[in-house]
């Protein structure tokens, strides 16, 4: 038993000061001048390429390289001469490229919800993960465009084609990256969620999926860029509608200018869908943020 | 509930690269007793704390708090490991961190309120539910461990080197804090440390182990009263005992082994969710 005649010590507050050191993230703004520095010299690449197109392109017309700007105005007309109703996106749009965006969202979006709980299960247990990783990391580095003639004789010329490409091109690479994530986390991590007697479902929910959050939202940042190459891919060579298929069309028709417009929007859709996973990988990732602050 | 163990003994592994970290050691810690547990490097001392926390299987004995056995994480029962760091949950704020722990209990929303409240009061971090532990320095975040442990309303804590990773002065802060809390919630404490001084100072009773197999060599008293970090080190008592522990921790092993074994004490392969 405790001595009952001591052993009493006084709450000892820790010192003032210890407070003071709790970190608080600074959001703080870079001045204009270094955020217009560090603006231009990421983009004066891109500038100087564009330009210089523009310039060979007026110096010397050729048929295959229109100059740049008739090519946006080219951009423009194709795609946002639309109601402000439907966001100025025109007709064109609508029937170029939304079946894309279409495939791409059901084979990509398919990946997704068979790719992370396989890749979850294949993380936890080394069983299945013997079992089943020897046939995905075969899967993985099989070309996926050679599958194209063996999907074109199954499914035909249809968007299940495509779908079924994006699909099978993606969801390797998110079970792959989900499980390592998952066989990554922490053995501190598990060890003190069992000691905190928490239920398997919670385990799961609450601190296997955070933890693993870094490898699963690798995976899916890896598997959207796979997933618009095939998505292109896909539509050069099988399809009656797409933003690839566009770019076909325009070239064996010789509009050149509509051809280009064609690639620009598929690079626009492209940038566009990574900054999107990047501002939610940051979100969702925040906490990663801890490196550089521990110690402190 | 006094907790007791019985005839523990663990090997890892099997056959030949079995290796030995406890050998058959028995103990009582009573009810509200604070006991600390100090040996070298390999005595398999982290070994037993996490064995009476349910997280890892005696090779041979028991451990019974009260009467019940421990075969898992038992309720009541929390643990603070060494690493602070990792051992909080990143993603989640302080105020989920230490509600996580009061899962497993299925209480009422309030109460689960109440005693995150309380607890971080009583490590003195009240009002910080909001933060992340990564924006918060090194003791508090232990702290904050400590405050998770208390969630549960424990009748028995184990800490594992709680106060390794932190320096000097919060150390000696986290020394006291611990007593107090001892008192204000009634708990059974055994800490596991490598400091000598501190585990005279902080405990009733000091438990020695040997390395090489690890095995229990002296079960010290400390009748100190009152700690004072000014004065009680300079007791003929705290300097007694702090001498007596001292010359077991530090005498050579019974049977000298030449490889080190130091990983089996901090880090047992075993362990897993």
């Amino acid at each position: 038993m405790p001595d009952p005649s001591g052993a009493t010590s006084t709450l000892t507050r820790p010192p003032a000061d210890d407070k003071a050191t709790a970190v608080r993230v600074p959001r703080r703004k870079r001045p204009f001048g270094r955020r217009l520095v560090a603006g231009v010299s990421s983009l004066w690449l891109l500038v100087a390429i564009a330009i210089l197109w523009q310039v060979v392109a007026t110096v010397s017309p050729t048929l295959y390289f229109p100059p740049l700007s008739k090519i946006f105005v080219q951009f423009g007309q194709d795609w946002f001469t639309g109601d402000p109703s439907s966001l100025f996106l025109s007709q064109h749009f609508f029937d170029a490229a939304v079946p894309s965006l279409r495939r791409l969202a059901q084979g990509w979006g398919l990946a997704l919800v068979v790719g992370i709980p396989v890749g979850i299960l294949l993380g936890r247990s080394a069983v299945a993960a013997a079992m089943y990783f020897p046939f995905i990391r075969f899967w993985l580095a099989e070309p996926k465009s050679a599958i194209i003639p063996v999907a074109v004789q199954i499914f035909g010329i249809a968007d299940s084609m495509n779908v079924f490409l994006i699909f099978v091109g993606t969801v390797g690479l998110i079970i792959v990256n989900t499980a390592d994530g998952v066989a990554g986390v922490d053995r501190m991590t598990l060890q003190t969620a069992r000691s905190l007697r928490i239920s398997p479902f919670t385990l799961y929910r609450r601190v296997l999926v955070p933890a693993a959050m870094p490898g699963i939202l690798t995976g899916v940042r890896v598997s959207i860029g796979v997933a618009l190459i095939l998505m292109v891919i896909s539509e050069l060579y099988a399809t009656t509608a797409g933003v690839g298929y566009e770019i076909l069309l325009n070239q064996q028709s010789f509009k050149f200018l509509q051809m280009w417009s064609a690639f620009l929007l598929i690079g626009v859709i492209s940038v566009l869908l990574n900054v999107v996973l990047e501002l939610i990988e940051k979100r969702v990732l925040r906490w990663q943020r801890r490196e550089g602050l521990s110690g402190q | 509930m006094d907790l007791h163990v019985e005839g523990v003994k663990k090997v890892y592994g099997d056959g030949p690269s079995a290796r030995l970290a406890l050998d058959e050691t028995s103990f009582v810690i009573e009810s509200g007793q604070f006991v600390s547990i100090v040996g070298p490097s390999g005595c398999g001392k982290s070994t037993l704390l996490m064995m009476m926390a349910g997280l890892l299987t005696p090779t041979a004995g028991g451990i019974r708090l009260g009467d019940k056995a421990i075969s898992g994480p038992p309720p009541g029962v929390a643990v603070v490991f060494q690493d602070y760091g990792r051992s909080l949950f990143p993603w989640m704020t302080v105020g989920k961190n230490l509600s996580m722990a009061a899962a497993a209990d299925k209480l009422p929303k309030a109460e689960v309120g109440r005693r995150v409240d309380e607890a971080l009061k009583a490590v003195d971090l009240a009002g910080t539910q909001a933060l992340y532990p990564w924006q918060m320095s090194g003791g508090m975040q232990q702290r904050v461990a400590i405050a998770r442990a208390l969630v549960v309303e424990p009748t028995v804590m184990l800490m594992d080197e709680p106060l390794a990773a932190v320096d000097a002065q919060t150390r000696a802060d986290l020394e006291d804090l611990v007593l107090a809390l001892r008192d204000r919630y009634n708990m059974t404490v055994a800490m596991v440390t490598h400091d000598i001084d501190e585990a005279v100072y902080v405990a009733d009773r000091v438990i020695v182990l040997a390395a090489h197999p690890g095995r229990l060599i002296a079960d010290i008293p400390v009748d100190l009263g009152r700690r004072d970090q000014l004065t009680t080190k300079a007791e003929p008592e705290f300097v007694k005992r702090r001498a007596e522990v001292f010359t077991l921790v530090r005498r050579p092993a019974a049977t000298p082994s030449a490889e080190s074994d130091a990983e089996l004490d901090a880090q047992p392969s075993e362990l897993k969710a």
